[in-house]
This record gives structure tokens, sequence and C-alpha cells, in this order.
């Protein structure tokens, strides 16, 4: 509860600031402290499980320790995306405090989507996620392509949030005791009926364009090309893995006890989003380009947790929640501060700045999932919920076939970064602040110890 | 009157705006159809409000299927959210290619 309230609240507080205080300094700090105070309450909430405020919600939205846990870690990793980025948002344009607070409102969006117990929530929690970023991606304003991605962004997410309520008005209709709360539904076990099955459908496709899962992931690499770096840096983790909370919570709630229904087409998504992300993702040469797609095989690799829906998929949704979040926004910081996006801006990284090449090192090895990094424990409570499961036992194996592949277009970088010799021509010095590299090591560092002990994240949701 | 009549006009309604988004190629018009189909799953969501009202068992809920109806004024409310960002978005284009022809939008391709 804490951080819904709190994060609108805190949202409000920047716009204010953004009218009243002049200097361009000012919202990265209120930020932080915001975001921090937000983080320590919300963790406070989920040790003692009281909420500073207490509101009754008809059970509207509930809280247990598995969304708290989920948000306490969106929280800390956006912590992180402040600490090493806030100083990339002021470059973006005049309207600092503005963008702080949309991302405060995404933010809100994002606690309610975690937390939501009926369809309206999930619906209102979704938009309160999407609208921000809409303007956040177009908040380059004299840049065409910024301009671009804020459209086909607006476009396709106001199409999708039409083909979601489309879902959630069939759903309404099916179900005998005109429900929207998803534990309420009574859609039985055998046969659906024609308006639950339709609405189980449009939910599934309006929620794999959120999520962008292939086949509904066009507008990703466009979109996340197109939108000014710091922002697609948000919004390709957080909210990326908000979408897939947000996904799972509704299947094992609303449509768990049918699961046989629709395992064969989360399958097949699976192996699509698999195919497209890592395939297309081996041709790019822009190093921002390839992250999109990579974020689009990322997530293949988390709908295998929808598909086995078991007590190892959750466990594996918050380990990949963080492990992916921590490793993309680092990457995309140490990426901002190179001038050239192609793999050829990395080269020779190493000889210039040892530390970002090192760290850089670390989160591509985790993105790929090697031992001993968060990202391999992540991918591998994924894969065991897939064999417990039971059921399509090939679709671990093409997810393990595909998560190799991805170590061809991830390890280009770090060829790059070690292996060649920088470009002479270069004019422009790569500024790291010492704070910058501190966060930047400590990320390693989360990222490491994630990998080494995840019984220290999980371990939040049995308390 | 059936239901059976209310579910085939929303779809008909959603299926022109489904048609509309893919079709056009002026960016406000893909929008009107944006918002032809949150219409016309507002009417559907009142239909089956109404359906639920009329049967037995929702009769005994203490809200008496009336959900439905709250649910359109959220959507109402959220549609307006975006429609207000959606045109500011539309008019920052125009700013800049004085166009409003989403076939102008082929740059990230390449």
């Amino acid at each position: 509860m804490n951080s819904i309230i709190l994060t609108a609240v805190w949202g409000v507080v920047m716009m204010l600031s953004g009218a009243f205080i002049r200097n361009k300094q000012t919202p990265k700090f209120l930020a932080i402290i915001g975001l921090s105070l937000i983080s320590v309450l919300h963790i406070r909430e989920l040790i003692t499980k009281k909420s500073l405020i207490q509101v009754d919600v008809h059970n509207m939205v509930t809280f247990d320790y598995f969304n708290l846990t989920f948000i306490a870690i969106v929280l800390s990793c956006t912590l992180i995306y402040f600490l090493l980025s806030a100083s990339e948002v002021e470059k973006v344009g005049p309207h600092v405090a503005e963008y702080f607070a949309l991302i405060f409102f995404v933010l809100c969006g994002v606690s309610l989507a975690a937390s939501f117990n009926t369809l309206l929530m999930l619906f209102i929690g979704i938009e309160i996620m999407s609208i921000p970023l809409y303007i956040l991606t177009g908040s380059d304003k004299r840049n065409l392509k910024s301009n671009e991605a804020a459209l086909k962004y607006f476009l396709m997410g106001a199409f999708s949030t039409g083909i979601m309520l489309l879902g959630i008005a069939f759903l309404y209709g099916g179900s005998p005791n005109a429900s929207f709360f998803i534990d309420n539904l009574q859609i039985g076990g055998g046969r659906l009926s024609v308006l639950t099955a339709l609405g189980l459908v449009f939910l599934l496709i309006s929620i794999s364009f959120k999520v962008s899962a292939a086949p509904f992931h066009f507008w990703t690499p466009d979109v996340y090309d197109g939108a000014p770096t710091v922002f697609t840096s948000f919004m390709s983790t957080i909210v990326k893995v908000a979408g897939f909370f947000a996904f799972i919570r509704l299947f094992q709630n609303a449509f768990g006890i049918v699961q046989d229904q629709w395992q064969s087409l989360i399958a097949f998504i699976t192996v699509a989003t698999l195919l497209i992300g890592n395939i297309t993702a081996v041709f790019q040469q822009s190093v921002k380009r390839m992250l999109a797609y990579s974020s689009i095989a990322q997530a293949g690799f988390m709908l295998l947790a929808i598909f086995a829906l078991n007590a190892k998929a959750k466990e594996g949704i918050l380990l990949y929640a963080a492990a992916y979040s921590l490793a993309t926004i680092g990457f995309f910081a140490i990426l901002m501060k190179l001038e050239d996006y192609t793999i050829e801006g990395f080269n020779g990284l190493s000889k210039k700045q040892p530390v970002l090449a090192f760290a850089a090192t670390v989160f591509l090895l985790s993105l790929t999932g090697i031992p001993l990094t968060a990202g391999f424990q992540s991918k591998f409570f994924m894969l065991m919920a897939a064999i417990e499961n039971g059921h399509h036992l090939w679709l671990p194996i093409v997810a393990v076939l595909f998560a190799a592949v991805s170590a061809y277009y991830y390890f280009r970088v770090i060829q790059a970064m070690y292996f060649k010799e920088p470009s002479q021509a270069d004019g422009h010095p790569i500024v790291a602040t010492p704070l910058f590299k501190m966060v930047l090591l400590f990320t390693v560092l989360l990222i490491l110890i994630i990998g080494v002990y995840p019984e220290i994240l999980i371990g939040w949701m049995y308390r | 009157m059936d239901i059976q009549a209310y579910i085939a006009l929303s779809l008909t309604l959603f299926t022109i705006g489904v048609v509309g988004v893919l079709t056009r190629r002026n960016a406000i018009i893909i929008f009107m159809c944006v918002e032809l189909m949150l219409n016309a799953v507002n009417l559907l969501l009142v239909a089956f409000s109404k359906m639920h009202a009329l049967s037995p068992t929702a009769k005994a809920l203490p809200t008496y299927a009336s959900d439905a109806q709250i649910f359109v004024f959220f959507i109402m409310v959220v549609a307006a959210a975006e429609v207000s960002v959606g045109l500011a978005i539309i008019v920052m284009m125009y700013r800049n290619i004085h166009s409003v022809d989403v076939n102008f939008l082929n740059r990230l391709k390449n």
C-alpha cells in the first residue's frame, strides 16, 4: 500500500518542484531522496506487513510477500537507475522535474499492476504505467526519431488497451456471478464458455503486446531505438518486468485452473519470441537496437514462468526481474557514456576505462547466463520450472539452445572492448565520475551476490 | 431485446475500429478508430451488466451487477487521459514535419 500512495504523492511533489524551483540540479536530488524514502518505507512494510496508511480498498488490491518482494525489487532497481542515470535525464530536455514526476507515476502504476485483485485494477495499473511512458518516449521534442517512436508506441499501446478491454468485457459477460475479481470469475474446469475463452485470448494478446512477446513485438525495436536512451533503459527493464508480473498474477489467479487449455498457446509464443529476439539481435550493428532485440529474447525466457506457473516459476520471475533489470540498467548506463552506439564504439574500452569495461563485461555475462552471475540463477530457475511442469519438455531444450545463440551477440561487445584497438580519431573523452563507478561496481557486486546466494532474494517470499 | 444483438453491435463497432487502425494512414483518424474500439467495449460492458442484472444469481449480489457500469466510467476517464497525451504527440509531430500522415514514419526502419 505504501508504494502506491507514496509514489503518486511524490510524483505530484516532483511536478510542483518543477514549477517553483528553477535550479536544474534540484529535481535529481529530490527524486533520489524521495525514492530512497519510499524504498525504506516499503521494505518496512515488507518486514512488518503493516502499511503506513490503512485504506479500505474493498479487496481490490492485495499485498502478500510475493508481490511486496517484487515491488521492493522494482523500487531498488529504480533507485540504482536514478543513481546511475539521473544526470542523463537532465540532458534530455529542459523539463527535468516533469520527467522524474512521470517516472514516479509509472512506479505507481507498477505497484498497482503488481497487486491488482480485480480486472479493473489491472486495467488502471497498466494504463498508469503506459501513459507516462508515451510522454517520456516523445520527450526529445525536436528529434524526429523520438516523435515517431512516441506516436508508434502510443498508437500500439492504445490499440492493445482496446483489445484488453474487450477481453475484460467478455470475461465479465462469461462470469456467472458478474464479478471482476480475478479469483471469483468462476471459470470452472473442463470446457470454457465461448465468452470466457474469447476473453482469455484477447487478454493474452493484449498483454503480449505490452510485454513485447512475438508475434506482437514489432513495435519494440523502433520504440526502444527512437526513445531517448535513458528512458529506453527504464522502459525495457522496470516496466517490462512489471508487465510480466501482472501477466503471471492474472494467469495464475484467474486462469490457473484451465492451464492445460492455454499452455500450448504460451509455448508457441515463447518459442516465437526466443527465435525472433535472438536471431534478429545477431544481425544488429547498433548496440542500442541489439539491446532492444535482446529484451525481446529475455522476454521469451520470462514467458517460461507463465508457461510453468509453479512455485519455481514464482521464484524465477523474482530472480529474473532483479537480474535482468540490474544488468540492463547498468549496461545502458555505460552505453550512454559513449558517443557512438555501434559496436565499434566499444572498441578498446578496456584501455580507456577499465572499470567501465569490467562492469559491462559482468552485465553482459549475466544477460547471457554464465554461472556465478544472477542471470545464470534466473535462467536456471526458469528452466527448472518448465521441466518440473512436465508438459512440452522440448521447450526448455529450445530455450537453452537460444541462450547459446544469445552468447554470440553479447560476447561480440566484450570482444570489441578487450581485443580491439580504440579508434584514433575520437576527440570525445568518456567522463565517468568516481560516484558513478562506485554505483556501477555495487551493481556488479549485487549481481554476483544474487548469482551465488539466490536465497537472499527468494527468502523474502516465504517469510 | 436479446443480448446477442448488443454483442453483435459492439463487435461490429469494434471491428470497424480495428480495421480503421490497420488501414488508415492519417494519425488522427487512427486515433478516432481507437476511441471507437473503446466505446464499443463500453457498450458491451453496459449490455453485459444489464444481462447479469436480469439473471437470478447476480440479483442476489450486493452490487446488483452494476460493477460494469462503474467500469465504464473508468474507461472514459482513462480514454480522456489518453486523448490528451495522444493529441499532444500528434501536434508535436505536426510541428516538426507539417503532416499527420503515418507513412512519414519510416525513419527508424533502417
